[in-house]
């Protein structure tokens, strides 16, 4: 009875501080650049992100990466600089800048006192309109991201095998190829390649900028409208809507590497927010996670590694936020002693369970009072308030997802919980990697 | 909106004549200034603009039981930082790699009768999150929890239990261990950990922070139960802790959780003083042999502790060579200029007995002697002749306009706190600092680079199919 009353007391506050962010204004160039302002005045700094809508996922075969690399090479010539320019500028004026790629969005960043938004957002302008690629630039730039994927993945089993393990994961999507590239792919790649990829996709209409810190709607909207306003607006490249794909059927993959512990992943193609037939299949599905895996008292770590001590580290995660479909991934490594086929029965067998008994009103009070107060956690990083705003607009969602938690995790019944994980975790939705290290059982010839 | 409308076609006009303007005119007939407009425009207002300031009021006082204790009251966000420090961390391992780092783990596996489930339901069932980690000097754990008292109370009184009445359960220790174990194996798998160390071994022998503070094969499996309720006993005593609260917090309610936690904790004292890290007197070289398309790199020396005079010259010039960002002189000439690296960084590490000075870079195995002897020569360079005075204005023109970014979180903040209280910093530390780092000359890099780091007595490990410090006459290019 207490716990309950401190449930519903913990819902409340933490739902009140996560429906209630700070200020956010929301508006749109005429040039087709969306901007979204967070207002957060604790301390006198300001993020500035520009958002880009490409990613690995519209890359062609044979130009895998090229996303990427195009990114790299935003650092370096324009119109007005030279490499080095730019680094030189944010360094002089106290910032901090970096940029990131992945399947569905490029993005870049900078941060700063507050007092040098002019300054990021002249800056952003000038990579949005005039980059320039220099040929000697670009050739010692393809060195440099080789070795990044000799650092990030090719001297990496673990890394390896996951790459491996996504091709299979979503087969015929751009989800299949890694972001940063197949090594044969970055081998061959032009300037001319990465200018054409930078004239089709960096445009105001398809970049989404957001602007987080201490900072005004006035001040945000008059610098933003110095900077970018005369853009032109160059048109985007249709897209197709996505829409929900049939189950592709089981897929199995046998892995040697040289790795020293085996692993296991699982993973699951289920529908994401964006092509859920009902959102409410979106909200099932997180919980599902939470019960599994929504930290130390869930049931894996309970079940598996404490329990009946099977896996040494396990876990479950729903990919519900996407471009296209979603993925739900259960990944382990056995305790010594255990096969991998033991594993995955009982992983399997964890999900049966959740099959046929719904979960507890408990555990999903619980699971519910831990994503309300992450978030209300999540507010204390501006930059990770920069970046919900970013992401969930670059993929087409309302940057508003949050305000409506509360009551969607409300919503969710023990039975749908169960529902989704009879309806979404099917064997022909499943992709299944084994990895083990080489010369031990199982290996091939 | 018709304002915005108005600035914009001001804006379009503007630039519409500036390109009529180019077109028409002889460039010869204009003044350099006048013919393109100067970029970028905003300069001179952000350069004349005042920085911003958050001034924190951090408040201090001791408990009965003798935890130093930092507060710093921030209202906007409800929710609450509790973080408590010790000086318990691998430096304390004595023989038993691993000691500090499995008592630290095991804290929340089962207390005051409550075993490991029920103390993990106890605080997701409030939202809260209790982390813990260990490092050489120091060992942590932090609660977060959301600030209103029916949250905040009953997460701090399970934290009181865990400090108070730790079980250290069998059961748990041996499942803990393995899983420590396969971490271990799997650290195999890739070159970095193995690399450093390697890199820590050589460099601190048989120095306390010489300990692998994840413990060894070796040394695992034979930690008991009753070595980590000693060391416990030891180490995680009130006197020697340290109580950063940052939140939505007033002062008589930081001041009595802090009286509470630390009362829970065993009397005890500081913990002993270590012995100075020495650095090595002659150059060493070694490879470990490992079949990585990379090969990865670590070198340097030991230079300083923490609050030798000399750290804030030795700060400012670290960044201009290797800290950070892309224009310091490393990430520039090797990545920039030759594209041999993803990443090349140095940093100096400022510990109670130690600030070693660590240059780390990773690169194609058939590049790998030529990056060496580069990276080698840059840093040479750098003692000898030291930064020009243009680099030092830029470094220090960073260092102040990105003052503000250091306390912007509550995150950041509390690890600020524990950082000063931990190493008895003054609570005026942040600002001083940033002061003396405004003051430093390029003489004074200099000097301090040479007094405390001589390139002719460097430390070189290495890890990759070949060893870098010998031409790769056998490596054929890929």
């Amino acid at each position: 009875m207490r716990l309950f009353l401190m449930l519903s007391l913990l819902c409340a506050t933490a739902a009140q501080a996560a429906t209630a962010p700070p200020p956010t204004h929301d508006f749109t160039l005429d040039n087709g650049l969306r901007v979204l302002v967070r207002e957060d005045h604790r301390a006198p700094v300001v993020t500035v992100m520009l958002w880009y809508k490409v990613g690995s996922i519209d890359e062609p075969a044979g130009r895998t990466g090229l996303s990427h690399m195009l990114e790299h090479m935003m650092f370096k010539n324009t119109r007005h600089l030279t490499p080095g320019d730019y680094s030189a500028l944010v360094s002089r004026f106290g910032g901090q800048t970096n940029a990131f790629t992945s399947y569905e969005y490029t993005g870049y960043y900078q941060q700063y006192d507050a007092s040098r938004l002019p300054l990021a957002l002249e800056l952003e302008a000038e990579r949005l309109a005039n980059l320039e690629i220099d040929a000697e630039e670009f050739s010692r730039e393809v060195q440099v991201v080789l070795e990044e994927r000799r650092q990030r993945t090719d001297d990496n089993p673990s890394a390896l095998a996951w790459e491996r393990f996504a091709a299979i994961l979503r087969p015929g999507t751009g989800y299949a190829h890694p972001v940063i590239g197949w090594q044969r792919d970055i081998e061959q790649y032009t300037p001319q390649q990465a200018m054409a990829w930078y004239q089709e996709w960096y445009s105001p209409a398809n970049a989404v900028l957001v602007i987080a810190g201490d900072v005004t709607l006035e001040q945000a909207r008059a610098q933003t409208e110095r900077f970018f306003a005369a853009l032109p607006a160059d048109p985007v490249p249709d897209r197709p809507t996505p829409r929900q794909a049939p189950a592709a059927g089981e897929r199995r993959l046998s892995l040697s590497l040289p790795v020293q512990v085996p692993s296991l992943y699982m993973g699951w193609n289920v529908p994401s927010l964006a092509t859920a037939d009902n959102a409410a299949d979106y909200y099932a599905l997180m919980m599902l996670a939470g019960v599994l895996d929504g930290g130390y008292s869930a049931r894996i770590e309970s079940n598996l590694v404490r329990g009946r001590q099977l896996a040494t580290g396990a876990g479950a995660q729903y990919g519900g936020l996407a471009r296209e479909d979603g993925v739900f991934i259960m990944t382990a490594s056995p305790a010594p002693g255990v096969s991998l086929a033991a594993l995955e029965a009982a992983l399997e067998q964890e999900l049966d369970t959740l099959r046929t008994t719904p979960p507890s009103a408990e555990e999903l009070k619980r699971v519910r009072a831990q994503m309300l107060s992450s978030s209300v956690f999540e507010q204390d990083s501006v930059f990770g308030q920069a970046m919900e705003l970013g992401y969930l607009t670059i993929i087409g969602q309302d940057w508003r997802l949050a305000d409506q938690l509360d009551q969607r995790l409300a919503d969710v019944t023990p039975q749908q919980v169960s529902d989704a994980a009879k309806r979404f975790l099917t064997r022909d939705r499943r992709a299944v990697a084994e990895v083990r290290p080489l010369n031990q059982e199982g290996t091939q010839p | 909106m018709s304002l915005n409308k108005i600035l914009r076609l001001v804006i379009i006009a503007a630039v519409a004549a500036g390109l009529v303007w180019l077109i028409i005119s002889r460039p010869e007939q204009l003044a350099p200034s006048a013919a393109v407009a100067p970029f970028p425009q905003s300069l001179p207002e952000v350069e004349e603009a005042p920085l911003g300031r958050r001034q924190l009021d951090i408040q201090s006082w001791t408990t009965a039981a003798g935890s130093r204790v930092l507060f710093v009251q921030t209202e906007q966000i409800p929710m609450l930082y509790a973080r408590l420090v010790f000086n318990a961390g691998s430096a304390r391992d004595g023989d038993h790699a691993g000691l500090a780092m499995l008592t630290n783990a095991m804290l929340d596996q089962g207390a005051d009768g409550l075993d490991v489930a029920a103390l993990a339901r106890g605080f997701e069932d409030l939202g809260a999150r209790l982390g813990n980690s260990s490092h050489r000097d120091m060992a942590l754990l932090t609660l977060a929890t959301l600030s209103a008292p029916e949250f905040r109370d009953p997460a701090l009184a399970l934290l009181t239990r865990i400090l108070a009445r730790p079980d250290f359960p069998a059961g748990e220790l041996a499942r803990m261990k393995t899983q420590q174990l396969q971490a271990l194996q799997r650290q195999k798998q890739v070159p970095g950990p193995q690399l450093s160390d390697a890199y820590n071994r050589a460099l601190f022998g048989d120095h306390p922070y010489g300990i692998p503070s994840n413990g060894t094969e070796q040394s695992l499996p034979g930690i008991e139960p009753a070595q980590l309720a000693v060391f416990y006993r030891q180490y995680y005593t009130a006197g020697n802790a340290v109580i950063a609260l940052v939140g939505d917090l007033s002062k008589t309610d930081a001041k009595r959780i802090a009286e509470q936690l630390s009362s829970a904790l065993p009397t005890g004292e500081r913990a002993p003083e270590l012995p100075p890290a020495a650095a090595l007197t002659e150059a060493r070289q070694q490879h470990i042999e490992f079949p990585s398309t990379q090969t990865h790199i670590l070198l340097g020396n030991q230079m300083i502790d923490r609050h030798h005079p000399d750290y804030p010259a030795l700060y400012v010039g670290n960044k201009i060579l290797g800290g950070g960002d892309f224009s310091a002189i490393l990430m520039d000439e090797v990545r920039q200029k030759r594209g041999l690296v993803y990443g090349i960084y140095s940093s100096i590490s400022p510990m109670a007995a130690a600030g070693p000075f660590t240059v780390s870079l990773q690169t194609a195995n058939a590049n790998a002697h030529d990056a060496l002897v580069l990276t080698r020569q840059l840093i040479a360079d750098f003692v000898a002749n030291g930064p020009s005075e243009e680099q030092l204005k830029l470094a220090q023109d960073d260092l102040v306009g990105s003052y503000a970014l250091s306390t912007a979180s509550n995150s950041d903040i509390v690890a600020q706190l524990g950082v000063i209280g931990f190493y008895d910093l003054p609570l005026s530390y942040m600002d001083d600092f940033q002061q003396a780092l405004q003051q430093v000359t390029a003489e004074q890099v200099r000097g301090a680079f040479r007094r405390h780091l001589h390139p002719d007595t460097l430390l070189t490990v290495s890890i990759g199919p070949h060893d870098p410090n010998q031409a790769a006459a056998e490596d054929s290019a890929p």
